[in-house]
Formats: C-alpha cells, structure tokens, sequence
C-alpha cells in the first residue's frame, strides 16, 4: 500500500522522534522518516518526495534553523511545508522562526492534539 | 216577471255566496296550513342548526384532544431532544478527556520504552535527561545518585546548573532534596506562581528514584520553560511518578549490568592468565 502522506521527522532526541513518529501515525496511511540531523535530513530529502517535515532547532551538526533557511531556497523542496517543534518559547525565537518559512511553530513539551491540529491544518486533512 | 227575475237573481247570489264562503273556508285552510308549515320549517331550521352545532363542538373537540396529544408529544421529543444533547455534549467531553488521556499513556509509553531500551548508564541518563527536557518541559535540573553507604548525594547527570558548585551533598544537610532521598517521598512545590526560591537549588520538584521502597538516588528540579508557564499538569505528575521507579530501575539495571560487565572481563582476564601459565 501506498503512503498518501510522507513526512519527515528531524530531531535529534530518539525520544522525541519516537513521540511525534507515534503521534504522526494516528493520521490515516502515513508513512515517517526519520533524521537525527539537519544533515541527515537533507539526505533523506534528495532520497525521497516528503509532503511535510517537522524540524527541531537545536541539533548537533545542522540546526533546524539553518536547516529550514537551505530548503526554503532549495527549487525542488523549498515549497515543503515545515512544522517547527522546539524547547525554544521565546517571541524572538519563534518570530525567527516563521521569518525563515516555517508553517508553524511548536513549543516543548508538545501536545499532540496541538501538532496533529497543524499537520491536518496545512495538509488540509479532515 | 220581476219577481221570478228576483227569485233568479236571488238565487244566484246564494250560490255566488255559498262558492264565495267555501273559497273563503278554503282560503282559511291554506293560510292555516301555510302558517303550519311555516312553523314547522322554522323548526326544521332550528333542529338542523342544533344538529351542526353538535357536530361543531364535538368536532373541536376531537381536535382539541388532538392538539393536546401532540403538544404532548412535542414536548417528550423536546426532552429526548435535550437529553441526547446533554449526551452528546458528555460523549464530546468524554471524547476530549480519553484523547487527552491516550495522548498521555503515548508519552508515559514512549519514556519508558527509552528508558528500558538500554543497558548502558550514560545512554540512561541521557534518555532521563531527554524526558525531563522534552516531556516535562524543565531547563533547569539535577540527576542525583546515593552513595553505597546512603549518605551522601552526587550529581551524576544535569542541564541548566553549575554542576561544578552543585556537585555532591550528603542527606543530612541536603535540605529538601535530602529529606526527599531519606523519607523516599515527592515534593512539589504547590504554589508555583508565587514561588520564590530561599536559596539557588531550592527545587520546585523533587521526586525520589526508588526499587520498592529502596531509594537509589534522586531528581531535582529547580525551574520549568518559559512556555509551561509555571504550570505543572497532570500528565507531569504520571511522569514524575513513571520517572521514579522506571528511571530507578533502568538506573540500577545499567549499573548492575557494567558491574558484572567488569567482574566478567576480570575474570575472563584471571581465566587467561591461568590457562596461558
């Protein structure tokens, strides 16, 4: 069976990424990838189409920002939307954030109604 | 001649008056018989208009009790209508509250999954750290271990603390965090809005790490993101509870396990060392 929605989940935490992978599959016909890293996610992204990427800010190697700043630039996958989930609450950081392209932005500890409501939101999933 | 002219004329008038006086009789009949029927038709009216007044009323009554019924009706369907209304608005609310709570078990599930996934002590802690951080939202905090003689306590892993000035402490003089090590129960700080720390580690929670009713060591927590708006909910609670024995566990277990890992290649060394001699 084919995935109707691919998402790619960057966080550096295992237990993070096992978090948001759990909650991403309450979403019908989902398929998760998952990167430790701004690097690693960029592999991914040239491996395979995603049609969302959630992105952590702090992050050995390449943060999340630099991150974002690179695909919103990028011709093939600048259009992807991206989710930004963080432990990073102030105004500025998020300001920075939405700045950069990012879709929406997430703060830590995360509610998983909060991250599915944007997931759906910007998919237009029902 | 004249006279029997008379006795003619005479004669025709008693006819003429006997014809007149019976179309006079008759004339009499039928304006009896004309006021007769007149009577009666007036009667005939007033009976017929008695009858459809009957049938007036009874037919607003029929429709009265008709009307009556269906208000009725009306109003049991109204009551159906606001009882499964209040049910929805339950069923909704109870919706809300298991989705809440499945999201809850997936965190609880999620860390203790981490945590028992490895046998490695730094790997452990780090996993610790990840759930203080990213599941309980706090920046600020210690991970401390008791010594083999339970008195004293060491910091074995931190985040957002001066793990140099903050390193060990011995129960007796630990304040809180040592009356939490020595008792084995939690501390929580209930007034978290108008807190105000009496000193830089005053913690606002603090939880011991426990194998039954053996304390191994304990988590402080000295101060919550910004975002968590000094609030503690009820999914923190279940962690900080799941944190206090599954934590413990996974502590002791790893511990456990490099010891054995150590005696292990000792032996194995004395193993060689014999067999080579």
């Amino acid at each position: 069976m084919t995935a109707e929605y691919r998402f790619l989940v960057v966080e550096d935490s295992p237990t993070m990424r096992q978090l948001i992978t759990f909650s991403l599959k309450r979403i019908k016909n989902v398929q998760v990838t998952e990167a430790s890293n701004g690097v690693d996610a960029l592999k991914k992204l040239s491996e395979d189409k995603f049609h969302l990427m959630i992105v952590d800010i702090n992050m050995p190697l390449m943060d999340g920002l630099k991150l974002l700043s690179i695909v919103r630039k990028d011709s093939t996958h600048g259009q992807i939307p991206v989710i930004i989930v963080t432990t990073e609450g102030a105004a500025a950081d998020r300001d920075k954030g939405l700045k950069l392209g990012a879709n929406a932005y997430l703060t830590k500890p995360i509610q998983t109604n909060d991250l599915l409501n944007s997931v759906r939101e910007i998919l237009k999933i029902e | 001649m004249d006279k029997k002219g008379d006795s003619e004329i005479e004669k025709k008038a008693n006819e003429f008056l006997k014809i007149f006086r019976k179309g006079e009789e008759f004339t009499q009949e039928l304006l009896k018989e004309n006021e007769r029927l007149r009577y009666k038709i007036l009667e005939l009216e007033e009976q017929k208009h008695n009858v459809q007044r009957v049938d007036n009323s009874e037919t607003l009554t029929k429709l009265a009790e008709a009307l009556k019924k269906l208000e009725n009706e009306k109003r049991a369907l109204l009551d159906q209508f606001k009882e499964v209304e209040q049910e929805n608005k339950d069923f909704a609310h109870r919706y809300v509250e298991v989705e809440e709570e499945n999201n809850n078990l997936a965190n609880l599930y999620v860390a203790s999954y981490q945590l028992h996934s490895t046998l490695d002590l730094q790997e452990v802690l780090r996993i610790v750290i990840e759930i203080i951080i990213n599941l309980v939202g706090s920046d600020r905090f210690a991970v401390m271990l008791l010594d083999e003689n339970a008195t004293e306590l060491s910091v074995v892993a931190s985040e957002g603390i001066d793990d140099k000035r903050f390193k060990k402490m011995t129960i007796e003089e630990g304040g809180i965090i040592g009356t939490v090590a020595r008792s084995g129960k939690s501390y929580y700080e209930t007034d978290l809005e108008n807190f105000t720390p009496i000193s830089e580690y005053h913690p606002i929670v603090c939880i011991p790490l426990k194998i039954n009713s053996h304390v191994i060591g304990v988590i402080a927590l000295f101060g919550l993101l910004e975002q968590k708006k000094k609030k503690l909910t009820r999914v923190d609670f279940e962690l900080f509870s799941m944190l206090a024995g599954h934590a413990a566990t996974a502590i002791f277990s790893s511990k456990l396990y490099s010891q054995s890992e150590r005696k292990l290649s000792t032996m194995q060394g004395f193993i060689d060392l014999l067999s080579g001699g």
